[in-house]
């Protein structure tokens, strides 16, 4: 853990909140406005993902935050203070920065890369390769890359550098245009995984542009979705957005499979699970039959001492006296509290009983997931309330 | 334009110059057009020359290089070979390759023929190789995947998406060689050249032939380049947007 | 290596089927009688004195050509404006034959070492100046827009960022302004300079040996020229951009 100490532990780069006050940007000789009166209030150590269709202004809107791009009107504050009060260049060693097309510079090694910021502001030679060394552990890359130069890396690899080298200084603040933009599908999603598990360490205040709704819902604290002309058409977590679509703009750009996509965001814990009847081998069947004349399950859960699933037990079972040691039909699948809800779902489909024993930690039983559970969840307003983002877990 | 602007100058000198038997030449001024007019016949030959010149080495150049690029388009190790040898030949000034060869073909026509081509195959044989390097791996793929042979696949697919560049190519080797073929009177091949040092430099410094000599060298550059371009968008119509 | 009949020219002399060649190289080493008769021509110390000469004009020309034309290339090039002019200058360079621009020199302006220079220096200029240009755009978006990203300043994106990447393009232009650089000065000659042009252009003082011993020395130089700054280039060009040209060959 050293990465968490060192990055997070240094309380002068802790985050800082990025505001957007009523932000226009009109481009010299534009007809309209490429973002318009834009305000939005990300607050320290979340990811605000700005997302919406090709054009309509989210690398501008992000641009402006490090003065690439000039703010029309309006007024943008990092960590309090406004944007204009600092130096472009002062203002930019501030804030890390991962553009689209990765931007290595091809001459230099990755060490180099990683450095450059250090070296702008002027760190010893050892304090640069100490940190250089630590940021290639914290992004899973061997130290001896340090020497390469990026053309004797893989894409990934690359992207990977790219997201290190915006970190070098330990910036309280990052923006990543389409950071894994360039990457294909298998490899995006590993990287999606391994910045989630970074920024649980890091904590930074992270400015996240993509094109793609289902990157912005698994990586976003908050969904900014913008609409042709950077005009926003709503802000909000992500579960607010899939539940809620402000309007159809919205909804179409969210998907027909919204309500498939909630159930990404969400844990089997998340919901009101039906109770399992449960049996013990040698335990008399008329006590059985009587508890599942009551329960929601048409079946008995036979259970170990320890209450961890042995198998459902059949009418035949039941037919005996006593229950059997050895049930007909094993009890799998078998989830965990903690497993995402969708895989749960591709789980429960694929099995034919349609139900599945819960299990917590120790993996005992705690109760059952059916088909009815979930429609009966999303379809309730329950799930409003207790929906959190499964992906800002630290089992993730 | 050229041409009027040349009448319209003389109809100012011969007012000018009416009054005394000393002419415009006599005094060496900038630039007669009087003279100019009056032995328009003298000029016509060099400029025939120069045209011979330019037109036989491009064409020598052009087809000399494009038989190496496809020689080393399927056999890539060649291509450092001739880059290497036509980038030497590149580097000898002209005039010394025009008197290098003097031992071998004499002075004369053939020999300023021989080096311009030289000078022309290094420009024409770069811009064809990198133009036949340069094809996408998509057109390549689906030229073989419809069943073209080898040899389809280079008259039908890589040779017309490279002729743009190869065009660029002719078009940069035209210009140059219309320049440097100046140099061609020092191997005794007369052209443009002959007005400039001949009938110019050598002839008591005489500034009018050594204006209009530069003049016409120029002009007909610019009359080549206007040309190709042309050309240029004739053969890549698909380019025709982003034609420079 | 002694004036006259040295060891050296034996040798070299000798081959017969090398024709005027032979000749030629005799009367690179050894003195002779002049055609018209009259002063002594040929031999080294009259060569050295010719290649010095058109080696001090070419040097002191590229190096001027080169403290206008980078610079301003580098900076049109980085700030991205002055494209149409930056190109035409190049095609221009292009365009205007080294004869006529001696010769108008000649015409108007004079002769001698000076006025040879700025001639020299001013085809120098064009291809330095373009190919300036065209490195510098040519660099990868992504790695100026980090840089800038990531607060250099823009003296620090040109000196860390584009002109090491631009290298091989800036030292291309340097090549061919070496190029015309020692073709322009060979025929300074007949502006009153006495470079090896004047061997070559010179046959009816130094015959034909002479013509063609002027040539070979010009193309020695020019090809001497040529491998130093290819090794230049060499030097400047930073390794990770061979590795990056080398792996988008490999995959092209
Ligand atoms: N430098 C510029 N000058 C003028 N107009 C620009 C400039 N950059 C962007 N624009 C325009 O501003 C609008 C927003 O562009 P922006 O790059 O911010 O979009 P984006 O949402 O990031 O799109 P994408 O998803 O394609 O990257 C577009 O209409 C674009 O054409
Ligand atoms: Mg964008």
């Amino acid at each position: 853990m050293t990465g968490q100490e060192s990055a997070a532990g240094g309380s002068e780069h802790a985050a800082a909140s990025v505001v957007f006050r009523d932000v226009t940007k009109r481009y010299r000789g534009a007809e309209a406005d490429a973002v318009e009166h834009l305000s939005l209030d990300v607050p320290a150590g979340e990811i605000c993902v700005l997302v919406g269709p090709s054009g309509c202004g989210k690398t501008t809107a992000m641009r402006m935050v490090n003065r690439t791009v000039e703010i029309t009107s309006g007024d943008i504050e990092v960590g309090g203070t406004s944007v204009t009060e600092r130096s472009p260049a002062q203002l930019r060693r501030e804030i890390g920065y991962v553009i689209q097309q990765i931007g290595l510079f091809p001459h230099r090694t990755i060490a180099q890369n990683i450095a450059t910021v250090p070296a702008l502001i002027g760190w010893d030679r050892e304090r640069t390769r100490a940190r250089v060394r630590e940021l290639l552990e914290l992004i899973s890359l061997p130290a001896d890359v340090a020497d390469r130069y990026p053309a004797q890396l893989s894409g990934g690899q690359q992207q990977r550098v790219g997201v290190a080298r915006a970190l070098a200084a330990d910036p309280p603040v990052m923006l990543m245009d389409e950071p894994f933009g360039a990457i294909d599908p298998i490899n995006r999603e590993r990287l999606q995984n391994e910045f989630l598990r970074l920024q649980a360490e890091i904590r930074k205040t992270i400015l996240f542009v993509t094109h793609d709704i289902d990157e912005a819902i698994k990586m976003g604290d908050r969904i900014a979705v913008l609409r042709e002309g950077g005009r926003l058409a709503q802000f909000a977590t992500p579960a607010e957005l899939l539940m809620d679509p402000a309007d159809d703009f919205v909804e179409d750009f969210v998907g027909a499979d919204r309500a498939l996509k909630r159930l990404a965001l969400m844990r089997v814990s998340d919901i009101d699970l039906w109770e399992a009847p449960l049996a013990f081998a040698g335990q008399d069947t008329a006590e059985v039959r009587a508890k599942l004349a009551g329960a929601e399950v048409p079946w008995a859960l036979l259970v170990d001492s320890d209450r961890r699933p042995i198998g459902w037990l059949s009418d035949r079972d039941l037919a005996a006296a006593t229950v059997p040691h050895r049930p007909d039909s094993s009890p799998d699948p078998v989830l965990d509290r903690d497993d995402v809800l969708r895989d749960a779902l591709s789980d429960l489909l694929q099995s034919q009983t349609h139900y599945a024993p819960v299990v917590d930690a120790s993996g005992a039983a705690v109760g059952v997931l059916s088909l009815d559970v979930i429609s009966d969840f999303l379809a309730s307003d329950q799930a409003k309330v207790e929906e959190h983002p499964a992906t800002a877990r630290p089992h993730d | 334009m050229l041409a009027t602007l040349t009448t319209l100058l003389a109809q100012v000198q011969i007012r000018e110059a009416g009054s005394g038997a000393t002419t415009c030449q006599g005094k060496n001024e900038a630039f007669c057009p009087s003279y100019v007019i009056d032995n328009i016949d003298d000029y016509v030959s060099p400029v025939l020359e120069h045209l011979v010149l330019v037109l036989a080495s491009v064409l020598a150049g052009f087809l000399v290089a494009m038989v190496l690029a496809v020689l080393s388009h399927g056999r890539r190790w060649l291509i450092p070979v001739f880059i290497g040898t036509t980038g030497v030949l590149y580097t000898i000034p002209s005039i010394a390759l025009f008197l290098l060869l003097l031992p071998i073909t004499g002075r004369g026509t053939e020999t300023a023929i021989i080096a311009l081509s030289l000078y022309n195959l290094q420009i024409i044989y770069r811009n064809a190789n990198s133009g036949l390097a340069n094809i996408p791996r998509s057109a390549l793929d689906s030229g073989t995947g419809m069943g073209m042979t080898k040899r389809q696949l280079l008259w039908k697919v890589e040779l017309p998406l490279a002729l743009p560049e190869i065009i660029a190519g002719v078009r940069i080797a035209t210009v140059s060689t219309v320049a440097i073929a100046t140099l061609a009177i020092f191997a005794g091949a007369g052209g443009l050249g002959e007005i400039l040092y001949n009938e110019g430099v050598q002839r008591g410094v005489f500034k009018t032939n050594i204006v209009f000599g530069s003049l016409l060298a120029v002009s007909l550059a610019i009359a080549f380049d206007g040309l190709l371009i042309l050309v240029q968008r004739f053969a890549a119509p698909w380019r025709r947007a982003r034609a420079l | 290596m002694a004036e006259g009949e040295g060891p050296v020219s034996a040798v070299l002399a000798i081959p017969a089927f090398l024709g005027s060649f032979g000749g030629a190289i005799d009367f690179i080493f050894s003195q002779r009688e002049s055609v018209q008769a009259g002063e002594p021509i040929g031999g080294l110390s009259q060569i050295w004195d010719l290649l010095a000469t058109q080696m001090a004009v070419s040097i002191l020309a590229l190096v001027l050509a080169t403290a206008i034309a980078l610079p301003l290339g580098v900076w049109l090039g980085h700030r991205g404006v002055g494209e149409f002019a930056a190109v035409a200058i190049g095609n221009a360079g292009r365009a205007i034959p080294e004869l006529a621009l001696i010769a108008l020199m000649v015409a108007f302006i004079g002769t001698g070492v000076l006025n040879v220079t700025i001639a020299v220096t001013i085809l120098g200029i064009p291809p330095i100046l373009t190919n300036a240009f065209v490195g510098m755009r040519q660099v990868d978006r992504g790695a100026v827009d980090a840089a800038r990203g990531m607060g250099m300043t823009e003296l620090e994106v040109i000196r860390r960022v584009e002109l090491p990447l631009a290298v091989p393009t800036i030292m291309g232009g340097v090549r061919t302004a070496s190029v015309n650089i020692i073709a322009t000065s060979t025929i300074g000659s007949i502006a009153g300079v006495k470079t090896l042009g004047d061997l070559i252009l010179g046959q009816a003082t130094y015959g034909t040996e002479g013509v063609i011993a002027g040539a070979i020395v010009v193309a020695l130089l020019a090809l001497a020229f040529e491998l130093i700054l290819a090794a230049v280039q060499k030097t400047l060009t930073p390794r990770g951009l061979v590795l990056q040209r080398a792996a988008a060959r490999v995959s092209a």
